[in-house]
């Protein structure tokens, strides 16, 4: 979190009542959404509501023992996250504090409280490569320079774009902490590696595009049916127990971004310890250095304060845009939005506000749209290309998606995979229940799969779903007079169906290869289910009985294509064998 | 210390006084009445001049005379080692009739939350000899897993049975330098007769030295529930964190501690979430059950198994689904198997646990315990889904495979879960029933166990039997 620097600190007040994470002060001069001090320990809070002399402020931390009477330190900032290299491969709280570093100086396992630290290290020393020369004009956003800051990253040192630019007088190369000076404008501003921001506004653009190529997952429901753009929305609602982290993990590792932001937002500790001592150890498939490298993460776990959570998000983004601004692709992931509305509500209904459905403050749905529009395909200031996708979690109370956060969420993202209770049960996972979800991004982005993957991409997806939708119809039929009562070629459906979900649709997030299936295994798959399917329906109406068509050794192996590294030879044979062992029989 | 008599409302649990100096926000208060009750309680909201206390005992009492004093601190517990065999009551005042408790420290009840970076990933197998569990959701230290129930089923006696069998094999087997095992009982509004079920099966089985009770019955005030579960947890985690105990705390009962949670909201007037319950009640429930886990460095372990009745059976009511979204998995403990004579009438199906995979495999359990128990998920829930389809059908209707199925949900049943609540199975015990009963299937319809792993535990002579019989 960024200090007080400048001397623009307004009168201090003192405070006046004191209840849960909502404390307000009286005579402090302040303006909407600045940061303060709270009390002897410092604590730091947010102003929300101005009334009068009273001023009402949201404190991130424990209020336990503040009493009325103690002082409140106006910083005259909104609250801004550090941004600057050394933000990946860390680890924040919702206030962008680092948590190692809070470890070591609490010198405790537990959070303390009222203490403070920057969300970049501002002692470290980073090697600076300029790209800019003496004489060049820069503008706001542009590139003066790299740093490398992981193995994967090269972090790009940009003009903030609140400069107002002009020639580079003095150039400095080699390495530098990030509050030194680089570069020099005969303005008289001096560029650094280090820029603030204030989380709740997005950082500026030139335009937003429309986003055409995908965001590949290596899951293949996501990838074959449901795609999400690179720059695009998703919303993935789920009852308890559905699959929600996992999906988020699974994005969070394969995903085909340049950059992750993973925001674990008052969602459980041991699951963020995980990732933690997960993350370091895998690898990124696309550069094969350690997946850390390339991640950000947030950690406001449900039990640390409530007020920190509502912020998260905001940190999430902003740091996610900054990297966007280099010409980056972001993924952010937001684990999950409910809770974050939850904390909106329990700040709101302590500020005694007319509430709106179920509780949730009036304002919810115009929170939840400012955020998920600050993802999209963008044309940045610098003339670079960068995108931010967002993929957010929610857990609708008792996974009724009819509530307020779910429903709010809906009406902005364009692509929704619904987490299935049900599935969940019989342990078909991911649980996304393929009836129910849809991606409004998949004619824009047939093109690129077409163009990339195969040419009848888009032709042999639609017979899986129509499939399956037939499927669905035939379900309903065999629940009244089972499958046996069933014609024969409708019988086959069902058989070509289940291997669809079963060798398809089913992905084993933790089988060592199957955990990631990239878009031309994902066809592959497809075609070797279809290839059963032709051969089948020809052997069907050459009189041969549906069971012995359904009795072939080499149906079942299309259920291991998923856990095969060799699939490409692996596929071929089955096909082969599918052939051979059907024609056999008329 | 300053003593007022300056009570200007009394409303339910809560109690408003003006005062002329500063409060701390979750001070402790001590209000005595004029008949010389001193009655406990905690500041709500401090404001300049006017205080609201929640009082843990009731107000009952309590007039505009009675006196106000503000202790300057906020409620601590007194934690020492020697609270093992200890029975306290839900404020945590010894009721067993021992000796005073002489406190080495005095920890504050409402934890700090553990630095996600400081957690340790909590993989360490528990055994607890009951298969649904162990084969099926399996528990691992450092886990929150709570036990869905309803009204009038046996959730106790499955708690009881896991608290009594629980052990870590390898360690059973190795070095007994390691931890010691300690449990931690809160029992928030359960009635005296279920209070002295646990109290026999806690003394029959000798477990009382090794455990601390925490007691509010049905009959005490309800605010005080709002305490006894952080009292127990405050002790836990200095047996865990300080005294390298491994924990197991079991809560019972937390529909009472939210209907607790709900009274006090309904008083001081705030605006309520669903059905009632307070909107912050996601964090406060995370606040106790995040206080299960393991720390870098540190020997010991917090283990939670809370109990929760469901109103109806109803897992969308608030309080299971606010669990549920915190917690590690759930247990469900199921009506029809119990009337079906099922002991413990454990419903695999919604139950989870979503440490099972870490927690399990060559090294842990046995190399083919995820296969194992993915492969059972996937045929019981298919027989249960032909149950329905076979009461409009009939048996006869239905093709040779699913007539398989039908006869794996039965023996499933039958086998696996039903085992009695004195029964302690290995693991091994447990998975090699798994085998016995997925050996009634062809090879070939295993498709979620690796074929080595068939080729290795797959019954030959079961398939025979079933096919001979056929």
């Amino acid at each position: 979190m960024s200090q007080a620097t400048e001397e623009t600190v307004r009168e201090d007040g003192i405070i006046n009542s004191v209840s849960g994470p909502v404390v307000t002060a009286k005579d402090l001069d302040a303006r909407m959404n600045d940061v303060v001090y709270v009390g002897h320990e410092g604590l730091m809070g947010e102003v929300i509501e101005i009334e009068g002399d009273i001023t009402t402020v949201q404190v991130y931390e424990e209020t336990s023992g503040v009493a009325p009477g103690e002082p409140v330190e106006n910083t005259g900032e909104p609250l801004t996250v550090d941004l600057g290299p050394g933000m990946l491969d860390a680890i924040y709280d919702g206030v962008q504090r680092p948590l190692d570093v809070l470890e070591e100086k609490m010198d405790s396992a537990f959070l303390d409280r009222g203490v403070d630290a920057p969300g970049i290290d501002l002692d470290e020393e980073w090697e600076f490569t300029p790209e800019v020369e003496e004489g060049e004009i820069v503008e706001p956003g542009d590139v003066v320079g790299t740093v490398p800051e992981t193995v994967t990253i090269e972090h790009k040192v940009m003009v903030p774009p609140d400069f107002e630019g002009g020639e580079v007088v003095a150039v400095e190369e080699g390495e530098f902490t990030v509050t030194d000076a680089i570069v020099e404008l005969d303005t008289g501003e001096e560029v650094t590696m280090h820029q603030e921001w204030p989380v709740r506004e997005a950082r500026p653009a030139q335009e937003k595009k429309t986003p055409r190529t995908p965001l590949v997952s290596g899951q293949r429901i996501l990838d074959g049916l449901f795609p999400i753009a690179k720059g695009g929305t998703a919303a993935i609602p789920g009852p308890f127990g559905s699959g929600k982290t996992v999906t988020q993990h699974q994005l969070a590792k394969w995903a085909d971004a340049d950059i992750v932001v993973y925001v674990g937002c008052g969602e459980r500790g041991n699951e963020m310890t995980e990732v933690i001592e997960d993350f370091p150890e895998l690898e990124d498939p696309k550069t094969g250095n350690p997946l850390m490298a390339r991640t950000s993460l947030i950690a406001n776990t449900s039990n640390m304060p409530v007020a920190a959570r509502e912020s998260c998000v905001y940190t999430g983004i902003t740091i996610a845009e900054f990297y966007r601004d280099m010409g980056y692709d972001v993924a952010l992931m937001a684990d999950s939005t409910s809770r974050w509305a939850e904390a909106m509500r329990e700040i709101s209904s302590r500020l005694e506000e007319m509430p709106g459905e179920e509780g949730y403050p009036a304002y919810l749905a115009a929170r939840l749209s400012e955020f998920y529009e600050r993802a999209g395909y963008f044309e940045n200031i610098n003339d670079t290309e960068g995108s931010v996708s967002v993929i957010g979690a929610v857990s609708p109370p008792g996974g009724d998606f009819s509530e307020p956060v779910t429903q709010n969420t809906l009406r902005i993202v364009k692509t929704f995979w619904a987490l299935d209770a049900d599935l969940a049960e019989r342990r078909h996972f991911p649980a996304i229940n393929w009836n129910e979800s849809y991606s409004l991004y998949r004619e824009q982005l047939d093109p690129w799969f077409t163009e990339n993957v195969a040419e009848d991409w888009a032709d042999i997806r639609q017979w899986a779903v129509d499939v399956l939708d037939e499927e669905g119809e035939l379900q309903e039929i065999v629940q009244l007079v089972g499958k046996d009562a069933l014609p024969e070629d409708q019988q086959l459906t069902l058989e070509v169906a289940r291997y669809l979900r079963e060798a398809y649709l089913q992905q084993n997030a933790f089988h060592d290869t199957d955990t990631y299936c990239e878009p031309a295994k994902t066809y592959g798959i497809l075609t070797a289910i279809k290839a059963f399917n032709d051969e089948a329906f020809r052997a069907l109406e050459a009189g041969v009985p549906v069971e012995e068509i359904t009795d072939i050794d080499a149906a079942p192996r299309l259920n291991r294509i998923g856990v095969q590294e060799d699939w490409d030879e692996y596929i071929e044979a089955l096909k082969d064998d599918i052939t051979e062992q059907l024609r056999e029989k008329y | 210390m300053k003593e007022y008599q300056t009570i200007t409302e009394i409303s339910g649990p809560l109690v408003f006084a003006e005062v002329d100096e500063a409060i701390g926000y979750d001070e402790i208060v001590e209000i005595e009445t004029p008949q010389g009750e001193t009655k406990r309680g905690q500041v709500l909201e401090s404001s300049e001049g006017v205080v609201a206390i929640q009082v843990f005992e009731g107000t009952t009492g309590i007039d505009k005379n009675a006196s106000v004093r503000f202790l300057g601190e906020t409620l601590k517990m007194p934690v020492t080692e020697d609270l093992l065999g200890r029975v306290l009551d839900g404020s945590g005042n010894p009721i067993d009739g021992g000796p005073e408790i002489v406190p080495e420290e005095r920890h504050d009840i409402v934890g700090a939350a553990i630095n996600p970076v400081s957690r340790e990933y909590p993989e360490e197998f528990i055994q607890t000899g009951v298969s649904a569990i162990d084969g099926m959701n399996t528990l691992v230290r450092g886990q929150k897993l709570p036990i869905f129930s309803g009204s009038g089923l046996p959730h106790n006696e499955l708690a009881l049975q896991v608290a009594r069998q629980a052990t870590v094999p390898e360690e059973e087997e190795g070095d007994e330098g390691g931890s010691e095992f300690a449990v931690i009982f809160g029992a928030m509004g359960i009635t005296q007769e279920e209070a002295n079920e646990f109290m026999e099966d806690f003394e029959r089985t000798g477990a009382l030295e090794r455990s601390v009770v925490f007691m509010n019955l049905a009959d005490d005030p309800a605010v005080e529930r709002t305490v006894t579960p952080r009292m127990a947890l405050t002790t836990a985690e200095y047996l865990a964190f300080e005294k390298d105990y491994h924990v197991l705390v079991i809560l019972t009962d937390m529909t009472n501690y939210c209907e607790a949670l709900r009274e006090i909201g309904a008083a001081r007037e705030e605006v309520p979430g669903r059905r009632g319950y307070p909107g912050y009640m996601y964090t406060d429930l995370a606040q106790l059950y995040e206080r299960a886990g393991r720390i870098e460095g540190r020997e010991g372990s917090v283990t939670q198994i809370p109990i929760l009745t469901m109103p109806g059976d109803d897992d969308t009511h608030p309080i299971p689904d606010l669990t549920g979204y915190i917690t590690e998995g759930q247990i469900y403990v199921d009506r029809d198997l119990n009337s079906q004579g099922v002991r413990p009438p454990v419903n695999v199906l919604p139950s989870l646990s979503r440490l099972m995979d870490d927690g399990i495999g060559e090294g842990l359990t046995r190399e083919d315990h995820a296969d194992v128990s993915d492969q059972m998920y996937a045929a019981y829930a298919e027989g249960e889904d032909l149950r329905d389809l076979v009461n409009i059908v009939g048996r006869e209707a239905l093709s040779e495979r699913d007539n398989k199925y039908l006869d794996f949900a039965d023996r499933f049943e039958a086998e696996f879960v039903d085992q009695g609540f004195d029964t302690d199975r290995s693991i091994d015990e447990t998975l090699d029933i798994g085998w016995d009963l997925l050996s009634m299937f062809p090879k070939a319809e295993l498709n979620r166990v690796d074929e080595e792993l068939i080729e290795k535990y797959y019954r030959e002579e079961e398939e025979e039997a079933v096919e001979a019989e056929a």
